[in-house]
Parts: C-alpha cells; structure tokens; sequence
C-alpha cells in the first residue's frame, strides 16, 4: 500500500508542479543549474517571492534541488526526476489502482457511511 | 485482487484496467455519481481532491481541486463526453490554470469507464485512459519543458544519455 500511495503523491506532486508555464520554464533553465532564486527571478515578470514559491513547488514535485556552489545556492533540475516524468504511463496504472483500491474500501463500508 | 486485468499499449496510447467489485453496477456507479462518494477515492489521503462542481451529462464538466500537505492545489476538470448509468462514462481529464480555465498547454487524457455485471454479486469496471497523441504522452512525459521548441525536448534526451554514461 505504502508504495503505490507514494507513486500516486508523486504523480499529482510532478503534474500539479508542470501545468504552470512558469515552472516549466524554470525547470528548463535549471537544467544549466548556474543560477540561484534571485537570478532566475530576473527572467520573469513577478516577484521574487512569487518565484521563490514556484521554486518551492518544484522542489516538492522532486524536479529541482538547491545545489550550494561555494557560498551560492544555486537550482538545479532534478534528471532522476525527468526520468521519473518519463514513466508516467506506468504511474498512471499505479494511480488507476490505487483509485480501484479505495472505491473498494468504500463499497465495503457500510451504506449509511458512505453517504454521510 | 481487485484489479483483474491491466494493458498497456504504447502504439494506441493506452492503459486499460479492469476491476472486480463485490457490489451491483449500480452501486459502483455512484462512486462517479456522487461527489461526495467520487472525492474520496479521486485523490491520494495526502492530495484529497474536493468536487467544487459536478454536471455529469454530456457537454457537462466536473471541475476539482486537490490539496495537498503544503497547501498546494493543483485544479483539475473533466468535460463529460458520455453518460450511461449505469454502464458508461466517457469524459476528457484536464488541467487547470489556478483561476480554474483549462490549462491548454497540457495535454487532456481521454477516460472510458465501462461497469457490467458478471453475476454472483460482482460487477467488474473497466478504465480505458488514452492520451492524445504520442507527442502528447512526450509532453507530459518529458513534461512539455518548452512550447514550441521541439529541440529542447532531444537536449533533454541528450542531456540525460549523457549523464546515464557519466554515472
């Protein structure tokens, strides 16, 4: 259980974490990773606490990470999580069972429960 | 096992999954029905999703969010192609922007849900989950790093045959 539960977090983790152009983009650049929060702030039109926030979603999403060079920190994308990204038909048959899991635990719990 | 049957073709963009469930058809088909039955299965315990609108009739769209442990809500929507109780859904899953439009950046898995039942008590649901085009499952794949540059999807390639060799 514990397994597929962390492969379906991840899927919503990585997909929440693309569908925004922003992020996309961020990780496209820290693909280089030579630029820290404040430089990749400067590509984009918003503040640099609106981008440090995306910055903090990608890192959830395991698709960036800090990475220090010397007393900077710099982002870096994540090729493991690019790989992981890679999989994703699979991770949709984890996803889809992990749904049929707790369909299952709701049709064996009582009537009145389940409509509460 | 509940999940009886699981295909997946790369050349048709398909996962198909088949379940059995001791339960009538009709009862699995509230599952989807109800909103309130759907959002407590849609979503992972740590993502639970919350049905904040739930037409389902063809031309119709149910509309999500899920929230996670950070306070992160990825919106999602369907738009309800067909539905049959209690037998057949078909809708197109998409995602959304934050102010909840569809994102038309990413790419909308098509999903076709037949439930029948097979006698003894036991009805069995099947999932068919397309995705558009092969481009499609590359963009969410090598998740759609640029749009409208393609090469940028082969540096990834090559950056990460590189590194695959370097380690």
């Amino acid at each position: 259980m514990v397994v597929p539960m962390q492969i379906a977090r991840d899927h919503d983790r990585i997909f929440g974490a693309l569908g925004d152009a922003t992020r996309r983009d961020i990780v496209r650049r820290a693909i280089d990773g030579e630029e820290g929060v404040a430089q990749l702030a400067s590509h984009y039109p918003m503040s640099f606490a609106a981008v440090q926030k995306h910055v903090a979603v990608l890192e959830r999403a395991g698709l960036v990470h800090k990475h220090r060079i010397g007393r900077r920190k710099v982002i870096r994308t994540n090729l493991e999580g690019l790989r992981t990204a890679r999989r994703l038909l699979d991770r949709y048959e984890e996803l889809w069972r992990e749904r049929v899991d707790r369909m299952d635990q709701l049709l064996k719990e009582a009537p009145k429960e389940a409509h509460r | 096992m509940t999940v009886t049957a699981v295909r997946k073709d790369p050349e048709s963009r398909t996962l198909t999954l088949e379940a059995e469930f001791d339960a009538s058809a009709e009862r699995v088909w509230e599952l989807w029905a109800d909103p309130r039955q759907l959002e407590r299965w849609w979503g992972p315990p740590t993502y639970p999703a919350t049905m904040t609108s739930h037409d389902l009739r063809p031309g119709g769209r149910v509309e999500y969010h899920m929230t996670g442990p950070e306070g992160d809500q990825p919106r999602g929507f369907w738009d309800v192609d067909e539905v049959q109780p209690p037998h057949r859904l078909v809708f197109r899953d998409g995602f959304a922007n934050d102010d909840g439009t569809p994102n038309t950046e990413l790419p909308m898995t098509t999903d076709r849900v037949t439930i029948q039942e097979i006698g003894g008590g036991k009805t069995r649901m099947s999932i068919e989950s397309e995705f558009p085009t092969v481009e499609a499952m590359e963009q969410l794949a090598a998740m759609g790093v640029e749009e409208g540059m393609t090469e940028a999807l082969g540096q990834i390639d090559a950056i990460l045959a590189e590194t695959a060799s370097a380690r």
